[in-house]
């Protein structure tokens, strides 16, 4: 179904089935995900493969134009090369472990000990979270690192922030015109928000974490932003508060690494951040968990507010 | 041959993926579409890591007394952090294709680089 999906987007010329696809595909890659035991995953990838990388594509259709300009041709040299690309994984996946073996390279390493001592040195079930946020602290730290710069390029790509006093057309999409539309999501948009802050908090436990938490927060608020306008949406989150909310998630996570450091630790250290080592893993992990969520969720609201007041701005321009 | 075929699909889709998203990237010119295929290909990518991760009989990677074989934990945190890192960097792609957009006036590769070449 997956294959069948790619193939759609592939030939398919109507960027808006294309769109619409590809959040199938993000859907069903989801569904994949669980039944390969990556419920961390599958939840990330449902919320931002089916909900937010296709708003951000619809805003940014919108904008571009709907179709493609050129009829679809199939190009011979490109078949070719993709072919030939395609033979030789072909042949190096002969030498890839069986699927699912217990004894392949990949289980060997350091995933044994993961799975033995996570128990004991960091005292929480979720091992998800206790790699991503102890074993793998600082990698955790440039990829949150990473989302911040992505989201800064993309504000100064697209300034819009200053302009946002002059009024703006409410009716950003034609989708605020839909009683249904607006009163489901009325319904809807208060426990999508508790659902994301319960992930955010019950991540040390069952599937969940600061990324997954802040990607469906930020879901919430596009959901409220595509139907209500982008008027009502910065009347309720001021676009500077959120902007500063995104520096501040990093700079949470950074000064965890720093008050480890004053305790005599090492960087990103949480052993020392309480007497009880595995009180001070408690608190490190909740903490830096929360500077994740926040950022993360920050920049997504950014990245859409500026794709929105874009694509507000060319309406005023047409009029 | 079959015996690859029941050990080894998970490859197998992921290669078909992988190339279904590179012919996009390089036979497309709409610049959107084409990161549509990027997302594919990165999404292959996922795949192939979470089933290399998969141990079978295993369970989800959360500590249970009634719970002894779990699938591998890392790959999931890789993945995990790759999604979210690979959003942002989409919606970055897709601001300088907004702005290519009115820079040029087309999202078509081709338009933009014969006004380039004027």
């Amino acid at each position: 179904m997956l294959i069948a999906t790619a193939i759609g987007i592939a030939v398919n010329r109507d960027l808006l089935s294309v769109v619409m696809l590809s959040s199938i595909y993000g859907l069903l890659s989801a569904n994949f995900f669980v039944t390969m035991d990556a419920v961390d995953v599958a939840f990330t990838e449902a919320a931002v493969g089916a909900g937010i990388s296709p708003l951000l594509m619809f805003t940014t259709m919108a904008i571009v134009g709907r179709y493609e300009k050129l009829p679809h041709r199939w190009s011979l040299s490109a078949l070719v090369l993709v072919s030939i690309t395609g033979a030789l994984l072909l042949v190096a996946t002969m030498d890839m472990p069986a699927f699912g073996a217990p004894d392949a390279p990949a289980q060997q390493h350091v995933a044994p000990r993961y799975i033995e001592q996570s128990g004991q040195e960091v005292g929480i079930p979720n091992i998800v979270t206790s790699v991503l946020a102890t074993y793998r602290g600082f990698d955790t730290f440039g990829e949150v690192t990473v989302i911040f710069t992505a989201g800064v390029g993309v504000l100064s790509l697209l300034m819009v922030g200053d302009r946002a006093t002059k009024p703006l057309s409410s009716h950003l999409l034609k989708a605020s015109q839909h009683k249904i539309l607006r009163i489901v999501s009325k319904v809807l948009i208060a426990p999508i928000l508790l659902f994301a802050l319960y992930v955010q908090f019950h991540g040390d436990y069952g599937p969940g974490g600061g990324f997954q938490a802040g990607v469906i927060f930020a879901a919430a608020i596009i959901v409220y932003t595509m139907l209500f306008g982008l008027d009502s949406a910065r009347q309720v989150i001021d676009q500077a508060w959120v902007r500063v909310m995104a520096a501040v998630g990093v700079l949470l996570y950074g000064a965890v690494g720093v008050v480890s450091m004053v305790n005599g630790g090492n960087f990103l250290d949480y052993d020392v951040l309480a007497k009880d080592p595995l009180h001070g893993q408690h608190y490190g992990i909740i903490v830096i968990e929360l500077g994740v969520g926040i950022t993360v969720a920050a920049v997504m609201v950014l990245i859409y507010f500026s794709f929105a007041g874009r694509l507000v701005d060319r309406g005023h321009q047409d009029d | 041959m079959t015996d690859m075929l029941l050990t080894h699909y998970n490859y197998w889709v992921v290669m078909v993926l992988m190339m279904i998203g590179f012919y996009i990237v390089i036979a497309q010119g709409n610049l959107v579409k084409k990161l549509v295929g990027l997302n594919i290909f990165q999404t292959s990518v996922f795949i192939l890591y979470i089933s290399a991760g998969k141990v079978s009989g295993g369970s989800a990677p959360i500590l249970d007394d009634a719970i002894s074989v779990y699938s591998n934990p890392l790959p999931h945190v890789l993945i995990l952090t790759a999604i979210v890192v690979g959003i942002a960097t989409t919606a970055l792609g897709l601001a300088l294709i907004i702005r290519l957009r009115e820079a040029y006036g087309s999202a078509e590769e081709k338009d933009i680089q014969e006004q380039n070449q004027c």
